[in-house]
């Protein structure tokens, strides 16, 4: 027996539903639900955690995961890049997942990130998968980027105006006695950390003590990705694993 | 006692010292028992079709037995010990079991007729159990009959001594051939097989198997298949026992319209378990066994032994029920499927069959578990649960009166299993890809096996399988000058062995009893594990949520690495767990039969009253359609409207037509809210009044029903399925790509960082021909999502819709309306959860 409420396919909803403020630090922020982060007022496009390369990362250690993590990845980002033509990138670390990830990149995958680099300003986070700046990838190098409000770094340390990722926050919300597993932005009025965006990235749950250590209490929000929206729910309301 | 010889006038007789041993114990060789040995010194391969209790293990083993009693008379100083100077005689006999337990106790009976005939032979068992020491031991020096499994085969074949263990092997017995055919270790065992045929061309195969709709397919199974046509090993039906008794419970309490507890007929149960020496009482899943089992014990005024078995319960703990069900001390054991197969358990002289049967020759084992001896029938009760379940027992019970079968037919050979198997021949020795070709294919599943599939299961172990040639540097085998391929690296090796077999129902999470929590305190390790549930259900959990298991009510305290901590709870109304184990769908048969049995009001005498009531009112207050129909009411109820069809294909086939039906619906701007679906029957509701537009002129119940819904509709629907991602994962992990275990860690899922689903994403998106896409929609054709029987209904049904619009709900649509909101299809819908989730919360807000 089984009861379940119609399909919610993509037709649904259309794209971009309701566009999902949150405010960092008195920085207005757009969440998108493709797990990316647009500041308007200053024309910046911010991912985290690509993992650009795992699966030939993965096979080079016997795994054959399929090679097209990485066009898929881009392709995405080019989306996005379409859609809010940016004026700067920035991609918060852990973008390649070794490296030597850079020197794999396939030539049509290396063209497509030279395209969405094409007229912008194209920023490199370094993480701890790439704490080393790479060649033939374009855009520049940092550890940390501050503009106005807001430092941009990979690890989060929990400072005020951090906004961060290396974590890929997942988050459980159970209703109806069912629960559903998300990646999700993890946020409170001064800090946030960013969904992975990478094909292949898998996630850690926001009860772990991880995340209490960088907000310090449960008082924070997880804003669940979703079909062409995104869903707020308190910390505390949502499950451990 | 002479043996029957006038029987087999032309077979030599059974030599004296058989004979004699037979006479000691007061038995006469069976007929068939004389023909299997006839049949092997024809050097003939066989397949033995026998009721339980046929003796059937014995006729398996005779002609291994007398061949090597005759072989005795030589002298037997030649066989070494350690590293062999002069060779033994070798591996004669292999046997083959679908379960570990049978294997180990076929070896125990098989040892008393060697012992008491003082025969020199020497029989070992081999399972994932067996020492090092042994293994490296029977390597070198095999027995001259080992007993294992269709893995540990695999795992002897991908060695390097294969042709030596293997050479001088003259029999494989293959043991409940109907059960492991059915599954993928079928594929992989018939894989080994063909591999067994290369090493060893001397060699003859047994098969043992209950009664089977298709015996050919078995007789295939059993010989090689050439390349000019199909071959068939010989056939040998045994007598069958006398014909079983089976009745259906006719209770005096209400017979309830839907759900599966069997609650109202716990007085009887209780009252035939009383009355009886053992009783044995199936179930169709853990849950239901879980509750009946419960019951049973509060009513237990008697204080009977009653046990409960299933197959998520801690091995220990199951070898104990067994054990005590051999000694004849229990007086009735609540199983699901995991006691369809093994040896016999002790005196039961009752089945209690409660639930559906499903499939008639299901049914007929079961019912088969109860007495032994062939001359006296076999007593069973059916105990429906609800009134649909009454019409399924009645249409069993005349089909076990025909002796109708409907096992499934043979499978074709999944690709994943190829992959695998491929692999493993690699890692056994270098091959060249024609010969490797031409022996899989004499694999009755693989027969059909198209080399372009081949060399695509070869490409997918190499590298992967990608159009984008990115990965030539990491291949994991490579062929060389000389044309074979070999492994690149011994680590492979070493992978391949650590993840050998097709088992991938779930990862299972163990239940570990602990104390209660006191708030905040940090729960204690240790305790007893419970057994293991998997681990899509403990996801659907929160803490303090309680549910039945292992005959306990359980509260869920904390997921502790790969364990579920859970205490006693003193709730008496628990959650029960929905885990899916063992839910066969009804089969196309019985569903046939059932059809048939609602279309002809003559044959209602048969049924219960209150059934037979309940079908005269829906006659009258709609209709029954004919037994080729189908019947779709609409109605309004709740200022929504409803569409009822009865297609009897199933839950699983339902469950896609409605994901399908949904999606159509809102195409049609019908605004579709939800769907629901049982074993008979599928509901959809919604804001648009489906009749209005029938009448209108302006949808068409053809149209909306048609055979098209399979192309694009399911396509769609296939991208964003958590039950296709489920499907993907098990290909995956039998294919080799996801490893189950690494070498030195034994890591579980939840460990790992690759997700099966985002590999599915990507790949179905680059790549949608990839092999294993393939191998996961043809898995998903049968399996989780059953496609390719709701092909064949919509196919069935075509032209023959019968409309009926009503003002209200329909008697036959009751049962399958009051599942509404009870179960939910497996991680569908989630975003719609969320909203309701994140809306609710908006409400509690602004209130």
């Amino acid at each position: 027996m089984t009861a379940f409420p119609a399909h919610s396919g993509a037709d649904r909803f259309p794209r971009r539903h309701a566009d999902h403020a949150i405010a960092v630090n008195s920085t207005s922020l757009l969440a998108d639900p493709e797990g990316a982060l647009y500041w308007p007022e200053q024309g910046v496009l911010v991912v985290a955690d690509l993992h650009l390369e795992k699966g030939s990362s993965f096979a080079a250690r016997g795994v054959l995961l399929p090679p097209y993590d990485t066009a898929a990845t881009l392709a995405r980002l080019a989306r996005l890049v379409t859609h809010y033509a940016p004026r700067c990138v920035v991609a918060l670390g852990d973008s390649f997942h070794d490296g030597d990830g850079p020197a794999r990149l396939a030539g049509s995958d290396r063209e497509a990130l030279s395209i969405m680099q094409r007229g912008r300003e194209w920023i490199w986070i370094t993480g701890n998968h790439d704490p080393e700046p790479a060649t033939g990838i374009g855009g520049t190098f940092s550890a940390t980027m501050t503009s106005g409000a807001l430092t941009f770094r990979h690890l989060p340390t929990g400072a005020p105006g951090e906004v961060s990722g290396h974590l890929h926050p997942v988050a459980r919300v159970a209703h109806r006695g069912r629960a559903v597993s998300r990646r999700c932005f993890a946020a409170d009025a001064t800090r946030m950390i960013l969904p992975a965006f990478g094909a292949f990235t898998g996630g850690l749950n926001i009860r772990d003590a991880m995340f209490a250590d960088v907000f310090g209490t449960l008082a924070f929000k997880a804003h669940l990705l979703g079909d062409g929206r995104l869903y707020a729910f308190a910390a505390k309301r949502c499950l451990p694993d | 006692m002479e043996p029957a010889r006038d029987l087999f006038d032309t077979t030599p007789p059974l030599p004296h010292v058989f004979a004699r041993w037979f006479a000691s114990r007061g038995w006469q060789p069976r007929a068939h028992q004389l023909a299997l040995l006839a049949k092997a010194r024809a050097g003939r391969s066989t397949l033995l079709i026998a009721p339980t209790g046929g003796g059937k293990t014995l006729a398996g083993f005779l002609p291994t037995l007398v061949e090597l009693s005759e072989r005795d008379v030589r002298p037997r100083n030649f066989r070494s010990t350690g590293r062999a100077l002069v060779r033994s005689q070798g591996l004669h006999t292999l046997y083959i079991s679908p379960l570990k337990a049978l294997a180990v106790d076929i070896a125990r009976n098989l040892e008393i007729p060697v012992q008491e005939m003082g025969l020199t032979i020497r029989l070992e068992t081999r399972t994932g159990d067996t020492p090092t020491s042994k293994r490296q031991r029977q390597r070198r020096d095999p027995p001259d009959i080992l007993l294992t499994t269709p893995e540990q085969l695999a795992l002897l074949l991908a060695s390097a001594d294969a042709p030596y263990m293997f050479g001088t092997l003259r029999r494989v017995v293959l043991d409940e051939l109907h059960s492991l055919v059915t599954s993928k270790r079928g594929d992989l065992l018939s894989l080994g097989l063909a591999r067994l045929f290369a090493l060893a061309p001397q060699l003859t195969t047994v098969g043992l198997s209950a009664t089977v709709a298709e015996p050919d397919d078995l007789r295939r199974f059993l010989v090689p298949q050439l390349p000019q046509g199909e071959a068939r090993a010989d056939l040998v039906i045994a007598q069958a026992g006398a014909q079983p008794n089976v009745v259906m419970l006719d209770t005096e309490e209400h017979l309830p319209w839907a759900g599966h507890s069997a609650r109202h007929a716990l007085g009887d149960i209780y009252r035939f378990i009383k009355t009886h020496r053992t009783t044995l009482i199936f179930v169709n899943t853990r849950s239901q066994a879980e509750f009946l089992f419960q019951e049973l014990w509060r009513v237990n005024d008697d204080n009977h032994a009653i046990a409960l078995h299933h197959g998520s319960l801690d091995v220990a703990q199951r070898r104990r029920v067994e054990g005590a069900m051999a000694e004849g001390k229990l007086r009735a054991v609540v199983c699901t499927s995991s006691l369809d197969l093994g040896v016999d358990w002790g005196d039961v002289d009752l089945v209690i069959n409660v639930g559906a049967p499903k499939g008639c020759s299901r049914l007929q084992q079961r019912i088969g578990r109860s007495n032994h001896r062939l001359d006296e029938p076999s007593e069973a009760v059916l105990v429906p649960a609800n009134r649909f379940e009454a019409l399924e027992c009645r249409a069993a019970i005349d089909a076990v009166a025909e002796n109708a079968q409907d096992t499934p037919p043979l499978r074709t050979g999944a690709l994943d299993v190829l992959a695998q198997h491929i692999l493993g021949r690699a890692v056994g020795a270098p091959f060249l890809p024609d010969e490797l070709f031409e022996e899989i294919r004499a694999a009755a599943p693989y027969a059909a096996l198209g080399r372009a599939d081949f060399d695509a299961a070869v490409d997918f172990v190499a590298t992967g399988g990608y159009a984008l040639k990115a990965y030539e540097r990491f291949a994991k085998i490579r062929q060389g000058k000389d044309s074979r391929w070999r492994v690149t690296h011994p680590r492979v090796a070493q992978r391949y062995r650590m993840n050998v077999g097709t088992i991938v129902e779930a990862d299972m999470i163990k239940v570990r009893l602990v104390r209660s929590r006191r708030s905040g305190a940090v729960v204690p390790r240790g305790g007893r594990i419970l057994g293991e549930v998997e681990e899509y259900f403990i996801e659907t959990l929160t803490v303090g949520d309680t549910f039945v298991f292992a005959g306990e009510i359980l509260r869920y305290e904390a997921l502790v690495e790969d364990e579920a901590y859970v205490s006693r709870a003193d709730a008496t109304d628990p959650k029960v767990p929905a885990y899916e184990g063992g839910k066969f769908p009804l089969s196309t048969y019985l569903a046939a039969r059932v059809r048939a049995l609602l279309a002809k009001p003559e044959a209602w005498h048969a049924l219960p009253e209150q059934v037979r009531e309940w079908l005269e009112i829906q006659k009258w207050r709609s209709m029954l359609p004919r037994a080729g129909d189908l019947l779709v009411e609409t109605f309004p109820r709740a200022a929504k409207y409803y569409l009822v069809c009865y297609p009897f294909e199933g839950r699983l086939a339902h469950q896609t037509l409605g994901m399908l039906l949904t999606r159509r619906l809102e195409r049609a701007r019908l605004r579709p809210l939800g769907f629901v679906a049982n074993e008979y029957a599928l509901a959809v509701w919604g804001l648009g009044d489906v009749a209005w537009r029938i009448a209108n002129g302006d949808l068409s119940l053809a149209q909306l029903f048609d055979e098209d819904m399979l192309g694009d509709d399911l396509e769609a629907w296939l991208a964003e399925s958590a039950l296709m991602k489920r499907t993907f994962r098990s290909c995956a992990i039998v294919a080799g790509l996801i490893e189950k275990r690494f070498p030195g860690e034994e890591k579980s899922r939840r460990q790992l960082t690759i997700s099966t689903d985002l590999v599915y994403d990507v790949l179905r998106k680059h790549q949608p021909d990839h092999i294993l896409l393939r191998a996961a929609r043809a898995d998903a054709a049968t399996g989780l999502l059953d496609i390719k029987r709701l092909g064949e209904m919509l196919s069935r049904i075509k032209g023959r819709i019968v409309h009926k619009a009503l003002d209200h709900v329909s008697p036959l649509s009751v049962p399958v309306l009051l599942e509404i909101g009870r179960e939910t299809v497996y991680g569908e819908a989630s975003d719609t959860l969320l909203a309701e989730a994140a809306d609710e919360l908006i409400k509690e807000a602004m209130k």
